[in-house]
């Protein structure tokens, strides 16, 4: 099984490494188009700013790759929105796979979001077989909005898209590779979807 | 719901954990990577690990303990101690660390603050406060709450929030090791004004402080260090018991 983790100017391209490696998969970290497209499963990283990123990924032809992969796709945390329309982070126009709006959070309570919270209403093999009480570690100060493509929620001012599915293209807002064995467990259901 | 976070503190020397630690099962108390893991296995929800040695050999040591750390945690983890500079940063973040915590450097040069929230981002730059009740004010301390500052404590808390901070991990040198509960109204103060999350440290001695300091100290999270070292709380038991007292927290299925 190749999977390969989109190297771009983010960062816990590292950590998603180790939680792969704990899960006894070795990865290839690429930027290289052929690299990529030859993988069973693409993971795409992120922590960062969106425009930043967008504009890295621009500039290798990266965002129409991504757009045109046929293999499952994991976009995690940054890497989630940046495959919605657009981001209120810097006003950037994103890869447009969900379309969706990322938005910034109201300031009614603490932003970003910090901690753990808990994924519900969950309607994909992604989450098979978690426990119904299932927590995941967030960082973050822009959501996705509920969208025909939600396949989860959380609850942090207002209910977001925890995750979002369309087609081949599956992605998370929290942290896997730091949600203890509730994020291992959903790598290894990601990495157990059907090529 | 998001959840109280509960933060045990691990301090190292030479890539060693110092403090008496006193684990039932763990055959090698001063590794820090097998402390850690215990934690993360018993439902802590962040560690923080605190470099209390200065040279740039042990520097080095650190780094390799990073690396080492984040392989093995499952869990976010925050490194501070002794950092200075943007290259400290960049070497610990890219071991793995999530984030980093500046105390002294940040108060000698609060610029170092809005470099490291653009450069890294401001979700892995976290401040840590030490404070000192003096003549009636609460004041800055810095090298290890033994100098003080000319900063309020109040005023440092905002400033730091403005120039980038993520979160802010405020000690209370008054109530540090009285094991006599943390410093609630303080930290109530500063929580209700910052829009970003702020950490309760140093008191901490038994379950109801923490109960108190997430309700009466409006903590976003608490950190504490030979309590859980020694065994006197248990992570599993203290989120049970926080539970029961209908505060959210994760328990780990």
């Amino acid at each position: 099984m190749r999977v390969v983790i989109i190297k771009y100017n983010a960062g816990n391209v590292q950590s998603v490494t180790y939680a792969l490696n704990r899960l006894g998969v070795v990865p290839l970290i690429s930027n290289e188009p052929e690299v990529i497209k030859s993988a069973d499963y693409v993971i795409f990283p992120g922590v960062g700013e969106a425009s930043t990123a967008m504009r890295y990924l621009k500039e290798r032809n990266l965002d129409r790759l991504i757009k045109d992969l046929k293999q499952p796709v994991f976009g995690v945390c940054l890497g989630l929105q940046l495959m919605c329309n657009h981001s209120e982070e810097n006003n950037t126009n994103c890869l447009g796979i969900f379309d969706v709006a990322v938005k910034r959070f109201p300031k009614d309570l603490k932003v970003p979001q910090m901690g753990w919270n808990t994924i519900e209403e969950r309607s994909s093999p992604l989450f098979d077989g978690l426990p119904p009480e299932a927590y995941v570690y967030y960082v973050h100060s822009f959501y996705a909005e509920i969208s025909t493509s939600t396949i989860a929620q959380t609850n942090y001012i207002l209910p977001f898209s925890a995750a979002l599915q369309k087609d081949n293209f599956y992605a998370l807002q929290a942290h896997p590779e730091k949600s203890g064995k509730v994020g291992e467990h959903i790598l290894k259901n990601f990495l157990n979807i059907k090529n | 719901m998001l959840t109280k976070r509960i933060i045990p503190c691990l301090d190292i020397k030479e890539g060693r954990t110092v403090k008496g630690v006193n684990f039932v099962g763990l055959r090698d108390a001063g590794d820090p990577v097998a402390l850690a893991a215990q934690y993360a296995a018993q439902g802590a929800d962040e560690l923080v690990f605190l470099d209390i040695t200065a040279t740039v050999e042990e520097r080095k040591t650190l780094v390799e303990l990073v690396k080492k750390i984040a392989a093995e945690i499952n869990i976010p983890f925050t490194v501070g101690g002794g950092i200075q500079s943007i290259a400290d940063v960049s070497s610990l973040l890219n071991a793995g660390a999530d984030k980093i915590s500046i105390n002294s450097a940040a108060v000698k040069n609060p610029e170092l603050i809005n470099t490291l929230a653009s450069e890294f981002g401001s979700q892995c730059v976290v401040v840590a406060i030490d404070t000192r009740f003096v003549k009636g004010k609460h004041i800055v301390h810095v090298r290890g709450g033994r100098t003080p500052t000319a900063l309020r404590t109040i005023c440092w808390a905002l400033e730091v929030q403005k120039r980038g901070a993520g979160e802010i991990l405020l000690t209370s040198m008054d109530h540090d090791g009285t094991k006599a509960g943390f410093a609630n109204a303080l930290t109530a103060q500063i929580s209700e004004k910052l829009s970003i999350p702020v950490i309760a440290s140093g008191g901490a001695g038994n379950m109801e402080h923490f109960l108190h300091t997430f309700q009466a100290g409006k903590a976003d999270a608490a950190l504490a260090a030979s309590i859980f070292h020694f065994g006197e709380i248990k992570i599993p038991e203290l989120k049970h018991y926080l539970k029961t007292q209908n505060i959210p927290v994760r328990i780990e299925p």
